[in-house]
């Protein structure tokens, strides 16, 4: 019995050491990568199109259209990032059905790893947007009072996502886990699908939450802001 | 400890390789596509509008093509009316023009038949005249025409007044040729020696005669010399013949059930003729014939006769 599937270790020198998050990750990794190639080649510009582009021109454009309503104007800038995260999320938890398959965000370093992405990356979308000044000055707004309640917010929103996913992800496979061994027949498939919904509905939470704070970081200098999305 | 840092690492240069992965074959390739396909549909929107435009473009000018090719229609199609009726009133006129032509020739051609056919009448007449007197001279006093005629022409001779017969005894003294005596008939030798006798006589002189026979001849015996005429005629018989047949005609004229009817006058003279001279010959029959046929068909025109020579009277 493990919490993370870091425990697992298949080869470790010193420092370096390549676990099941890891392994798992590059399995993921080439999954989309390669089923992305494999769709995109034949890409149809016309009217007529395969099912497999169908669908993933559905999914891209739904995310897509997700961003816009967050309430940025250019949702394509964006889109490979936020895109990657729900992908990424959602790709892992869904992938859970495989039976010995460890979901990598059930791993806290995973989640922290993209938590510090997400952490790094609204400050550099935000520079981006407005330029440095005005971005440090945003900390200082309404007063200079709330300067170290915006930095605490900062921090604490990153580690809330990072140990939100986790807690999560790593709680789906726990649970599936101890069912396993007390009521081993039907009852584990319920909490299986219960799981994949649970993975998904966190997938779409830490997308849209980092949505939010890129948003929040890039509408800076936006004198009319576009009502925040729901959450 | 539930974090490993280098897993953590790892995880973010994974999660970092996986956007640029899923960014060069994800999203760009299906935005791209989102893109052409949107401008693809776009252009075609445009393109549908544009030929609609065009098409609706080309309607109204067919349109107003099609009202121009009526109204070109209507006017050439009054023209052509315009231009049938004027070339049918031109070419009713130019009938018109032909056939008054054609009656003016027909008139002319008939007057002509007509003016024939009365000197046809006329010389048959004065033929028939001259077989009547030689019949009747022969029958009832045992005399010819001839004879009669020679005589006839010598008392003329003899009662012409001295101014006329001074006159005519100079010219026939100065005349270079011989004097002319004309007839409508042969004159036996002998009535050519009795008129040179009497012309010897009469005028004292030894005059050369020459005698000829001209069947046109209207007078009965003519005598001629240089310039100077004694003449013996049946003018006055033939003019009054030709008033009573040309009554007749005029009456004719007036009603044609008349005229279909043989005119009396000429079944007498048919009549008389076949009396006169029994031995006709056919060729002068059927002339008769044609002749009396002619004068039954329609002809207005008055009957002339010959102009008679100019005459000595006495």
């Amino acid at each position: 019995m493990h919490l993370s599937p870091d425990e697992i270790i298949f080869w470790q020198f010193g420092f370096l050491k390549l676990n099941a998050t890891i392994v798992y990750t590059w399995g993921l990794m080439v999954v989309l990568a390669v089923g992305s190639i494999l769709v995109t080649r034949k890409l149809s510009k016309g009217l007529q199109r395969s099912r497999w582009q169908n669908l993933l021109e559905i999914v891209i454009t739904g995310i897509v259209k997700q961003i816009e309503e967050v309430g940025m104007s250019q949702p394509e800038k964006y889109l490979s990032f936020l895109g990657t995260l729900f992908l990424f999320v959602a790709m892992a938890s869904l992938f859970t059905i495989v039976p010995g398959y460890e979901p990598p965000t059930g791993s806290l370093s995973t989640t922290a790893a993209l938590a510090i992405c997400v952490f790094v990356a609204v400050p550099l979308f935000g520079i981006e947007q407005s330029g440095l000044g005005d971005y440090l000055q945003a900390y200082l707004k309404p007063t200079v009072i709330m300067l170290p309640f915006n930095i605490i917010s900062e921090v604490s929103r990153t580690l809330a996502l990072a140990v939100r996913l986790f807690g999560n992800m790593m709680s789906g496979t726990m649970i599936l886990a101890i069912l396993l061994t007390i009521t081993p027949f039907i009852f584990p498939i319920a909490m299986s699908a219960l799981g994949l919904l649970t993975g998904m509905v966190q997938a779409y939470i830490f997308s849209i939450l980092a949505t939010v704070y890129i948003a929040a970081a890039t509408r800076v200098r936006n004198p009319k802001p576009e009502p925040t999305a729901k959450h | 400890m539930l974090i490993d840092w280098f897993t953590v690492l790892a995880q973010v240069v994974n999660f970092l390789i996986l956007m640029w992965l899923l960014k060069r074959f994800l999203y760009l390739p299906i935005l791209n596509a989102i893109d052409a396909r949107e401008k693809k549909i776009a252009k075609e929107l445009a393109d549908a509008d544009t030929k609609k435009v065009e098409a609706q473009k080309e309607l109204d000018e067919f349109q107003h093509k099609n009202a121009e090719f009526e109204q070109q229609r209507v006017a050439l199609m009054n023209k052509a009316t315009e231009e049938a009726k004027t070339e049918r009133l031109h070419l009713l006129d130019k009938a018109r023009q032909a056939a008054d032509t054609l009656s003016v020739k027909r008139q002319e051609s008939l007057r002509i038949d007509a003016h024939n056919l009365n000197q046809a009448i006329s010389r048959r007449i004065r033929q028939e005249v001259f077989a009547i007197a030689r019949k009747v001279l022969t029958d009832l006093a045992a005399t010819s025409l001839e004879e009669r005629l020679a005589d006839v022409f010598i008392r003329r001779l003899q009662d012409m007044d001295e101014q006329a017969k001074a006159d005519l005894g100079k010219a026939l003294k100065a005349a270079s040729e011989p004097a002319l005596v004309r007839s409508a008939f042969d004159l036996p030798v002998a009535q050519c020696t009795v008129i040179q006798k009497a012309i010897n006589q009469i005028f004292s002189a030894q005059i050369n005669i020459r005698f000829e026979t001209e069947p046109e001849l209207i007078s009965g015996i003519e005598l001629t010399s240089n310039g100077q005429k004694v003449a013996w005629s049946i003018v006055d018989y033939l003019a009054s013949l030709e008033k009573i047949v040309d009554d007749l005609l005029q009456e004719k004229d007036k009603a044609e059930a008349q005229i279909k009817k043989p005119p009396a006058l000429m079944r007498q003279m048919d009549k008389r003729a076949y009396e006169a001279d029994g031995s006709m010959t056919g060729h002068a029959d059927e002339e008769w014939k044609q002749a009396e046929q002619g004068m039954h068909k329609e002809n207005p025109e008055p009957v002339k006769t010959e102009q008679s020579a100019p005459e000595v009277k006495n």
